[in-house]
């Protein structure tokens, strides 16, 4: 008899709809519209490498040691500097980072003494050519473009 | 044999490289018998890389990223193990804080591969609702080490000496919510599969290997401790301050393909204790032992093993006082685990054979390197 009830009524029906919609809250949302909003990643995220510039007058923190350079594993830092006559400093004059060969472990901005290189966090690296997967000093102190979609 | 099509009983078939459960690029060439496998051979290498060949070429800090990428669903234990050997090398010591954020991260490792073990595993067998129960677990222990060191899977947790990175602010909150949310959640998986009697048919009395044999291919890990062997280098040869922890090896005694997997569901509740322990007392002081930036280890060698999920993961360097190893040698547990598929899997049926290779809990990129 009460199961009877309970089929007349439609009670699994309900019960299994109570679920679904109890997955409707705004919280418990797990699906991540991903081009319209992009996802938070954490602070410490591994992502794409930017070479900071001093804020105040504009000019890079780099100061050309090439210790990034020879921390790397994969060796694809290159580092270009001149002796600057006057001031007896080098000056930077090209940095190439090869994102294509990067495994972004990081030992690059645990070497870097003036926190100038470092790894954002920046996900989207795609590019359309192997070419544009070597960052120059420009593409890394900029950082990366992507598409933004409004939804 | 030589006998008509018709008659012919003997075939030998490539299973994989590409087939979904052989979980990577392994191909079995397979001789059969109608439904009955009759032997298997493997034929790996499909993804290697040389990863021993580059360690000769790289400083010993510059190698411990490649680590990660040999069994990447447990890149933590692989650091662990690397960055231990090199300790051993120079006669340095992780200081107690390191010590403990290396045991949380291992363990939570731990249960991280074991869960995309069992969700594989058993889509393999046929279930496929646990695959998305483990995920949704995976998740929050993936999160952790995104938060804790920047990546998720290939992560480059530890450096030698001891850590490169301080324990974020809600470590220890996040590392025990995981451990409240986690524990009530393996009896869900239990509840879907022990009882199962699908899971049941399918896995016990399948893919027997019993201790003898077990000891006689080095077989080690899960696979071992199901045959009945006591064996775990956590508390066998403790290291990382394991032996401060109070948890227990689950032992059980058929060695066939479902004790295996109680014995990883049991070895998940003990790392969800050693997470607690771990968790509730991280002590202060120092994440970095005094290691020189310029690493030259005094000639010599050193093997250093340690409990990984999948077995027994052991590094051998050889020290020629450069900068660079002059060999680095891995005992991967996939590789010396896989060995044992034919002796499993003769006479069973072809079905069984993708239940026992899951059951290995093979990781190719750690068979090939």
């Amino acid at each position: 008899m009460r199961k009877l009830l309970r089929t007349i009524f439609l009670v699994d029906l309900f019960e299994g709809l109570w679920v679904t919609f109890r997955s409707q809250h705004p919280k418990k949302i797990v699906t991540e519209q991903y081009p319209m909003h992009r996802p938070k990643v954490a602070e410490r995220y591994r992502g794409a490498p930017r070479l900071n510039i001093n804020p105040e007058n504009g000019e890079t923190l780099c100061i050309s040691c090439d210790l990034c350079a020879l921390a790397c594993p994969e060796k694809l830092i290159v580092v270009g500097w001149v002796r600057n006559p006057e001031t007896k400093r080098k000056d930077l004059v090209n940095f190439t980072f090869d994102t294509s060969r990067c495994m972004f472990c990081g030992l690059c901005e645990d070497a870097c003494p003036v926190d100038a290189l470092e790894l954002t966090q920046d996900f989207e690296l795609a590019s359309y050519t192997r070419e544009g997967q070597i960052w120059d000093r420009q593409m890394l102190e900029e950082g990366p473009r992507p598409t933004q979609y409004k939804s | 044999m030589a006998q008509t099509f018709l008659d012919s009983t003997e075939l030998v078939l490539n299973m994989g490289p590409q087939h979904p459960s052989t979980h990577g690029v392994l191909r079995v060439i397979v001789k059969l018998d109608g439904e009955k496998v009759l032997g298997t051979e493997c034929v790996i290498g499909y993804l290697h890389r040389g990863v021993e060949k580059i360690a000769e070429n790289r400083t010993y800090q510059m190698f411990a990223p490649y680590v990660d990428r040999m069994d990447y669903v447990a890149a933590i234990s692989n650091g662990l193990g690397y960055c231990l050997a090199v300790e051993k090398l120079v006669s340095a010591e992780a200081p107690p804080r390191a010590q403990v954020v290396r045991v949380i991260l291992t363990e939570l490792n731990r249960i991280a591969s074991h869960l995309l073990w069992l969700g594989t595993h058993a889509l393999d067998v046929g279930a496929i609702t646990p695959l998305f129960y483990t995920m949704r677990e995976r998740e929050y222990a993936l999160n952790i080490f995104e938060q804790y060191c920047g990546a998720r899977l290939t992560t480059h947790a530890f450096r030698i000496g001891g850590l490169q990175y301080e324990v974020y602010e809600d470590m220890e909150k996040d590392v025990l919510d995981f451990c409240r949310m986690f524990a009530p959640k393996i009896d869900e998986y239990e509840e879907l599969l022990s009882g199962n009697r699908i899971w049941m048919e399918r896995l016990i009395n399948v893919g027997i290997l019993n201790a003898e044999d077990c000891k006689a291919y080095g077989v080690t890990g899960p696979m071992l401790r199901a045959a009945g062997v006591n064996w775990d280098i956590r508390k066998a040869m403790p290291y990382s301050g394991y032996d401060k922890y109070d948890f227990e090896v689950p032992v059980r005694e058929n060695g066939d393909t479902y004790d295996r997997y109680i014995v990883r569901m049991l070895e998940m509740r003990q790392s969800v204790r050693i997470l607690e322990q771990a968790a509730r007392g991280i002590p202060e002081g120092p994440i970095m032992a005094k290691v020189p930036k310029v690493l030259k280890p005094p000639v010599g060698e050193a093997y250093v093993s340690i409990e990984a999920p999948k077995g027994e993961l052991g590094y051998f360097i050889v020290s020629d006082g450069s900068v660079q190893p002059y060999r680095l040698r891995v005992r991967p547990p996939s590789f010396v685990n896989l060995q044992a598929l034919d002796k499993m899997a003769r006479g069973s049926l072809v079905a069984d054979l993708v239940a026992i290779i899951g059951t290995i809990d093979i990781v190719l990129g750690e068979v090939d390197r």
